[in-house]
Parts: C-alpha cells; sequence; structure tokens
C-alpha cells in the first residue's frame, strides 16, 4: 500500500508545533513542509535543483537514490563517499514515515502525497511551460522554495 | 629536505584554499603535456566549438550553461537557474579545485561518455576566459 508522506494532517500538525513554538504567528498553511537545515545538503542536492526536502520521501528512497548518484535520472551526480555518507544520514534522519512497500518509489513527483496537493486549480499546460520545464522545478512556482517554503502565501504561477 | 617538505606542505594548504583560473589553465597545460608530448597549447576557437558540440550524444555544455557562457543558464532536465560559467561573468567560477575536479568528472561524462582531456579542459577554460 502506498502511504501518502508527509500526509496532510501531518504537516498541518508540523504547522501547528511550528506555530505553537513561534508564539502563534503561524498562517493555517497545511502545504507548509518544516524547513530544515544541513550544509552539505543543500550545497550538493541544490546545484541542479530545489534541494528537496527529505520529508517528502522515505528512507528507503533516499537510499537507493543515494546509491545510484552516478545514474541519477539521467545525469552523473556522483560524490564522494564521504560526503554522500554525510547526507545520507541526514535525509534519513529527517525522512518520511511512510513506505512505498516493494521497491522504493524514486520520484518525488509520483508520491500520493504530491498528485494530491498538485491536482486541483492548475492550469493544464503549466508544466509544460519553457518557465517551468517539469515537475522537479519546485522554485518555478514555489518561488520560496529553495528556503524550504511550500506555502501558499509565496505561491506564484508563472506565464 | 626541511625544504621540500616545507614547500609540499605549502602546495597542500594552497591547494585547498581559492585559485585564480589561470592556475587552472596551467595545471591542464602540465597534464596536457604529460597526456601529449606534442601538446602546443591551449586554443579559445577549439574551446568554443568543444563548448557547442553534443559530441555524437545528447547534450553540449551550451545545453545547461547557455549558448553564452556569460549569460543565466537554465539545467536541461530540472529548469533549475544555473549561474554564469565565464569567470567574467562569475568571480566565483574555477576558484576552487575541488569544485572544477567534481564538475569536469560529472559533466564530461554526461555529455561526452568519457573522461575529458586535459587538453580538452584547458581549451574550454581558454575559450571562457575571453568571454566578456
Amino acid at each position: 500500500m502506498i502511504l501518502p508522506y508527509p500526509s496532510r494532517w501531518r504537516v498541518a500538525a508540523l504547522g501547528t508545533i511550528l506555530a505553537l513554538a513561534a508564539g502563534g504567528a503561524f498562517a493555517d498553511d497545511d502545504a507548509r513542509i518544516r524547513p530544515l537545515n544541513h550544509s552539505a545538503w543543500r550545497q550538493e542536492c541544490s546545484a541542479c535543483h530545489v534541494a528537496y526536502p527529505p520529508q517528502l520521501l522515505p528512507a528507503a528512497s533516499w537510499r537507493a537514490i543515494m546509491n545510484g548518484l552516478d545514474r541519477h535520472f539521467g545525469a552523473d551526480a556522483s560524490l564522494d563517499p564521504q560526503q554522500r555518507a554525510d547526507i545520507l544520514r541526514f535525509l534519513e534522519t529527517n525522512a518520511g514515515r511512510g513506505s512505498t512497500g516493494g521497491k522504493p518509489l524514486l520520484r518525488i513527483t509520483k508520491t500520493r502525497w504530491f498528485i494530491h496537493e498538485h491536482s486541483e486549480e492548475l492550469p493544464a499546460n503549466i508544466w509544460s511551460r519553457p518557465s517551468v520545464k517539469s515537475p522537479a522545478n519546485c522554485i518555478a512556482c514555489h518561488t520560496a522554495a529553495d528556503r524550504g517554503d511550500y506555502g501558499e502565501q509565496t505561491l506564484r504561477l508563472p506565464q | 629536505m626541511r625544504l621540500t617538505l616545507t614547500a609540499a606542505l605549502l602546495a597542500v594548504t594552497v591547494g585547498a584554499q581559492a585559485e585564480t583560473p589561470a592556475d587552472f589553465e596551467n595545471r591542464f597545460a602540465t597534464q596536457a603535456k604529460q597526456e601529449n608530448p606534442a601538446f602546443v597549447g591551449f586554443s579559445a576557437e577549439q574551446g568554443q566549438r568543444f563548448y557547442a558540440s553534443t559530441h555524437g550524444q545528447k547534450w553540449s555544455c551550451a545545453s545547461c550553461h547557455g549558448r553564452s557562457p556569460a549569460a543565466i543558464g537554465q539545467h536541461v532536465a530540472t529548469g533549475k537557474t544555473l549561474a554564469p560559467l565565464a569567470p567574467a561573468a562569475n568571480p566565483e567560477r574555477f576558484t576552487r579545485p575541488d569544485k572544477v575536479e567534481k564538475w569536469f568528472k560529472r559533466n564530461c561524462n554526461e555529455v561526452l561518455g568519457r573522461p575529458c582531456t586535459a587538453q580538452e579542459k584547458g581549451d574550454v577554460l581558454t575559450y571562457l576566459l575571453t568571454v566578456r
């Protein structure tokens, strides 16, 4: 069974926890993903795309991805072994808790959570616009994705 | 002996610090001489052709870094914007040996399906340094 991660309630719960931590000054926004920081992860994973939040895939998926960096979605993203291990530890520690069962899912865009979050109110050609190019290009619409902010306030659909 | 050791230590220390594109050009020239005793130097024209060519495969350097390496590029697969590659437009380029080595390894593998020769790296860098 494919579980969505983070599920809507879990993201909402995270938002509530953060809201409490921030003294209640937190927007009610169910697409909020807790921003994380890890310097090697941020630097290396953001070279060709936004550093995707670890919460969006389970640990088994991150292990499979980090074990195949020399053939990373058609590109060579190989790292030195020490850096690879350091980043993988961070991803595993903060991974989503769902399981895709069987073969680990490698694409965030194939998760039930992603499909659900992007199923409404989107122009049909949004992914193929030159300014967007690919669903992997989060920052084309989520303008603060590089800061880990996927909330609606910073969401802008480009032409 | 002590002098050699000091020089070696100094070289290691300097190696970890910022360098200039000229340092890389010199290093590629030394390597190119080792790879090919008939090496005569680098060519910006050859570098420009290399940069624009797909080498019989899918992508060229320009696929992601743009037709003009002084402009902002866009990753051909993910759409991410990439800072300019030419040092005149982006002074951070060709200053960190670890980064230069990592990206030549990855990108030569992707574009050519093999590592680049020192001649090829030097030609491309020589071309990039002519771009204003």
